[in-house]
């Protein structure tokens, strides 16, 4: 687990880094992390069965056939269940308490953990329509994070 | 003839305030739950020849060779090992898999156990694992681990079925009961469902009295033959059923967030085995790291419909007096919790079915449900075990 900085440490010159977790990308998943940085949500489709699947794998989830392609996500979707993180998921994550973590049901069918991104966590809802909105944490990274479609 | 694989011995160290008495490394005190257990079942160390371990907690490197490290550790040279780790259910898991090795003939004494010393090395966090392979989609968002998990199916359980955060609690409360008979419990001081609902906000809706201990501790399972058992004087529980299943490990993946499948599918196996249906049950020891853990596998067992376990839970059912009993030692919720807590609902639904529970015994039991489940709500493990 990443320390908190100590408060005896100097200050960093630079800006400081993104010290939270970051996916250790594979062969297998880079296709995803790639389109996120280019601002797109791509997701794999079964050709045999027609299903979208996430995260990506190399034989379908659902009818197990290696017949994949990758195609992009509308980045629409609906919030399955979610938690307001009251305590943080270690300290680098402190600053953001209370945050709101959610499992998203995209239209194309699969779910996917994310960020609702919202001034106010007590207003989200399951059942709230959502929409993707991309975060470049670093110029490497970019998370695929969301936001409530509702006013 | 047939062999009949038994339950012969049960052990575990003693705690005070969630440690170890006396302290200990890892290895120690398996050794000790081990030795309990063997005295118990009236079997020496040396006629152990199957050994089932889920992992040492804490040891990393060669210790991930969780049999062969503490294999050596006991002295023993195992012919028969089986480290199959689908989180706490494992043990529910191990007993399984040691009767069939037992009356396959593969093996003759099978040793089941776990230890860990996770409070007194202050080694757990809710953040801190690596975002790599699977859960490089989970772990980057800043989840608290274990909990966040448990939170989204809990969120969905009320979404779908109206189930109450008070319904929860009573859990808790009743879960509090029972360890105030227990006096190996860690937390015994008596609860109302305010305090739960007052208790610090951790991962919404779950607050802290929703979520099991962090302590230490150690127990042990001793099986054999029942020609063997009664060579040595030992007090056998029958196993009458068992199953198995998991589902997935990222929380992405659950089948369905307010069904736990993989206790539905281990439940149904292990009560088709048994040939019995749930009336027959008169005590059960269910893993509950949270409380929405337990509801939900209520439910998944069949002990109440799917969405009614709020009601079932409801007006202190479950606590002592009352017509379930239910995780009769104080639980993960109050007894103790050291990571993976599977072998401990086998200890105690033992003793229940021995007459060996002093103040927290449940009158003329004779036939227990242990579930175990592991992960988050992953894994599922129910062994149904019998005094006759």
């Amino acid at each position: 687990m990443t320390e908190a900085p100590r408060a005896a440490s100097p200050a960093p010159a630079q800006p400081v880094a993104y010290e939270k977790p970051q996916p250790v990308v594979d062969p297998g998943t880079k296709p995803f992390w790639d389109a996120a940085r280019e601002h797109r949500l791509s997701i794999p489709r079964c050709r045999a069965c027609g299903q979208h699947h996430f995260y990506p794998r190399e034989l379908c989830p659902h009818c197990h056939s290696d017949d994949l392609e990758w195609v992009d996500a509308s980045g629409k979707g609906e919030i399955y269940s979610y938690t307001i993180a009251r305590k943080p998921a270690g300290p680098v994550f402190a600053a953001d308490v209370p945050y709101v973590i959610a499992m998203i049901t995209l239209d194309e069918g699969p779910r996917m953990m994310s960020i609702i991104v919202t001034p106010d966590v007590e207003q989200v809802r399951i059942g709230d329509r959502v929409s993707v909105l991309y975060d470049d944490v670093t110029p490497e990274l970019t998370l695929p994070k969301f936001s409530l479609d509702k006013a | 003839m047939k062999r009949e694989a038994v339950i012969v011995g049960v052990g575990d160290v003693p705690l005070k305030d969630g440690r170890v008495v006396g302290g200990g490394s890892v290895l120690q005190v398996q050794a000790r739950a081990a030795k309990a257990a063997l005295d118990d079942a009236r079997i020496p160390m040396r006629d152990v020849d199957g050994l089932l371990v889920a992992g040492l907690w804490g040891v990393p490197g060669p210790g991930q060779l969780a049999s062969v490290t503490l294999g050596e550790y006991l002295g023993i040279f195992p012919r028969f090992a089986d480290t199959t780790n689908i989180g706490g259910s494992a043990f529910e898991a191990h007993v399984a898999h040691a009767a069939m090795a037992i009356e396959a003939g593969y093996c003759d004494v099978a040793l089941i156990v776990y230890g860990s010393m996770q409070k007194s090395e202050r080694s757990r966090t809710l953040g801190g694992r690596p975002p790599v392979l699977t859960m490089q989609f989970e772990n980057v968002w800043g989840i608290p681990q274990p909990v966040g998990g448990y939170a989204l199916a809990a969120q969905r359980h009320m979404h779908e079925f109206g189930t109450r955060q008070e319904q929860l609690a009573e859990i808790a409360v009743a879960t509090r009961k029972w360890a105030a008979l227990n006096p190996a419990a860690t937390m015994r001081d008596p609860l109302t469902i305010d305090d739960v609902m007052a208790s610090t906000p951790i991962s919404d809706p779950l607050k802290l009295l929703d979520c099991c201990l962090v302590t230490d501790g150690a127990g042990a399972v001793v099986m054999t033959t029942a020609d063997n058992a009664r060579a040595h004087g030992s007090r056998m529980i029958h196993v009458r059923g068992y199953g198995e299943a998991h589902t997935h490990w990222s929380i992405g993946a659950m089948p369905d967030l307010a069904r736990l499948t993989a206790a539905e599918m281990s439940g149904r196996r292990a009560f088709e085995m048994a040939g019995i249906d749930h009336s027959a049950i008169d005590v059960v020891e269910c893993y509950d790291s949270f409380t929405i853990t337990v509801l939900m596998t209520l439910e998944a067992l069949g002990f109440c419909k799917p969405g009614e376990g709020g009601a079932f839970v409801s007006g202190q059912r479950t606590a002592p007096g009352g017509p379930f009993p239910l995780n009769t030692n104080g639980g993960g919720l109050s007894y103790c919790h050291p990571g993976m807590y599977g072998i401990f609902l086998l200890v105690e639904a033992v003793r229940q079915l021995r007459g060996d529970a002093g103040d927290r015994q449940v009158a003329g039991a004779r036939t227990a449900l242990v579930h175990g489940t592991g992960g988050t709500l992953s894994s599922g493990g129910t062994v149904i075990l019998a005094n006759h």
